[in-house]
């Protein structure tokens, strides 16, 4: 069977690849690549926990197949902070104890970065709607919308 | 058993040909839009290898076209990307609606319309808006394009109108007067992430003194394949668009519903829900016209 070569950029970085026709860009990222910050839940596009941004557009890595990322710009969970220290978004999930498991939280972080890069203030019907997708099965998604408003609010006036 | 293959041609002539050659070969080829339907199909019952052929490379699966006549929307454009576009939004409110309930903000972010249509679930949320709105599939196949009214692409359960070597281009709509315009509503128990019980998309022009001078309704989920409702129609042409008519037009739905009974409703249910939904839609599209 031929593999397929894939050039992709992930996190800002050149990344090159081989990959069977038929995996998922979350199986290679996990398997082939070793960032495995991205979660696997359901794998059929209704947990949300395998999200990543494609070109800015968040979507499930589940039902994006390796072979399409090809001259694409993939974020995953491992790009959002910079440098050292974690990325706003991240340190609000902690201070808002928005997290129990932590298997949702990745998705919901990147699903939050890609929420806030295009509504720097969205209101809290906006923020249920925007993560419907995200299924959390430890803290019952009040703490988490409270996370994304502070995130939002730290985003807005930095320390 | 063969293995599977993924390819992206980038124009139709050569996607018609992977799709020759696989037929040649008798082998199974299938068409990949933004992969919603097809890689959960691939993960569950359906997994045998085949070649998948990525229509998302063409220029005539990619454009938009707003044009003074005619509005082209291409087969495999992502639903968040229409939704975003707002002179599209502002032409046809209710499909856009429509695209903007398909699953989540990740699903929406790779489905499309095209997809959506041809999957033919009974429950495709854009099927019965796209009805509403007089769309016409462009389709490409061996011997050129040809044209089929959207009511007549979708011939059963998860069928499609398609002869083998046939793909979806895009779809034509008719730019909308001033006094036209569109709704969707579909009733789900939860708010969000759910699959259709009923759907129901109502287009209506109105003249100047507010009558009803034409109009198209489509039902989703109440009949193995989304509807055009004639008698629906029938009902609020020549009327206000008033409750009296809206009734009628309402009781058209339930008549043409052939639906099933399973976990999301009942028959009974399903057959008065549908009407209820046609009111509704039906109104708010007048109000979209009246600007009220
Ligand atoms: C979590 C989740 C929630 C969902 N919620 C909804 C919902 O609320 N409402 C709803 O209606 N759907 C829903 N869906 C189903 C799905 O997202 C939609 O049907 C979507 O519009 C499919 O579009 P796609 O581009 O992803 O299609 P694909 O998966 O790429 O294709 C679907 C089918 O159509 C064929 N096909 C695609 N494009 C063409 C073409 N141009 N020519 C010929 N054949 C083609 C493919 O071969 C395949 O058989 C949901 C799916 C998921 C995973
Ligand atoms: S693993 Fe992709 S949505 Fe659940
Ligand atoms: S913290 Fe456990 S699933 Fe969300």
């Amino acid at each position: 069977m031929s593999k397929l070569h894939v050039e992709t950029s992930i996190n800002g970085e050149a990344v090159e690849f081989l990959c069977e026709p038929q995996q998922s860009l979350l199986e290679v990222l996990r398997e082939e690549l070793d960032r495995t910050g991205t979660k696997e839940g359901c794998g059929t596009g209704d947990c949300g926990a395998c999200s990543v941004l494609m070109d800015g557009r968040l979507v499930c890595s589940c039902l994006v197949l390796a072979a399409e990322t090809s001259g694409h710009e993939i974020t995953t969970i491992e790009g959002i902070a910079q440098g050292d220290g974690l990325h706003p978004i991240q340190q609000a999930y902690l201070d808002n104890a928005a997290l129990q498991c932590g298997i949702c939280t990745p998705g919901l972080v990147v699903a939050t970065k890609a929420l806030l890069d295009k509504n720097p203030n969205p209101d809290e019907e906006t923020i249920r709607y925007w993560i419907a997708g995200n299924l959390c099965r430890c803290t019952g998604y009040d703490k988490i919308v409270r996370a994304i408003q502070d995130a939002a609010g730290r985003l807005a006036h930095p320390a | 058993m063969g293995a599977y293959q993924y390819v992206a041609p980038t124009s139709v002539d050569e996607t018609l040909a992977v799709l020759k050659d696989a037929a040649a070969r008798g082998e199974r080829a299938q068409l990949l839009a933004g992969g919603t339907d097809l890689l959960v199909q691939m993960r569950g019952l359906d997994r045998a290898a085949r070649t998948i052929v990525d229509l998302k490379k063409l220029a005539e699966t990619r454009q938009l076209e707003l044009g003074e006549k005619e509005t082209y929307i291409g087969a495999a454009i992502c639903c968040a990307e229409l939704y975003e576009n707002e002179a599209l939004k502002a032409r046809y409110p209710g499909l856009l609606e429509a695209a903007d309930l398909i699953g989540s903000t990740q699903v929406q972010g790779r489905a499309s319309i095209g997809g959506n249509l041809c999957n033919a679930s009974p429950a495709g949320d854009t099927i019965p808006a796209l009805i509403a709105n007089g769309a016409i599939c462009v389709v490409a196949g061996p011997d050129g394009q040809r044209e089929i009214p959207v009511e007549k692409f979708v011939v059963g359960v998860q069928k499609n109108a398609l002869a083998q070597g046939e793909f979806l281009l895009g779809l034509k709509l008719k730019a909308p007067g001033a006094r036209t315009s569109d709704a969707y509503l579909r009733f789900i128990p939860r708010t969000e992430m759910d699959i259709a019980v009923a759907g129901c998309g109502v287009a209506l022009t109105l003249n100047d003194e507010g009558i009803c001078t034409d109009a198209r309704v489509g039902i989703g989920a109440v009949a193995p394949t989304a509807l055009l409702v004639p008698d629906a129609a029938k009902a609020l042409i020549g009327t206000s668009v008033d409750d009296d008519a809206l009734a009628a037009a309402g009781a058209a739905c339930t008549a043409a519903a052939s639906p099933i009974t399973d976990k999301r409703g009942t028959v009974e249910y399903r057959r008065r829900i549908v009407a209820v939904l046609c009111k509704r839609a039906g109104a708010i599209a007048r109000n979209r016209i009246l600007g009220v």
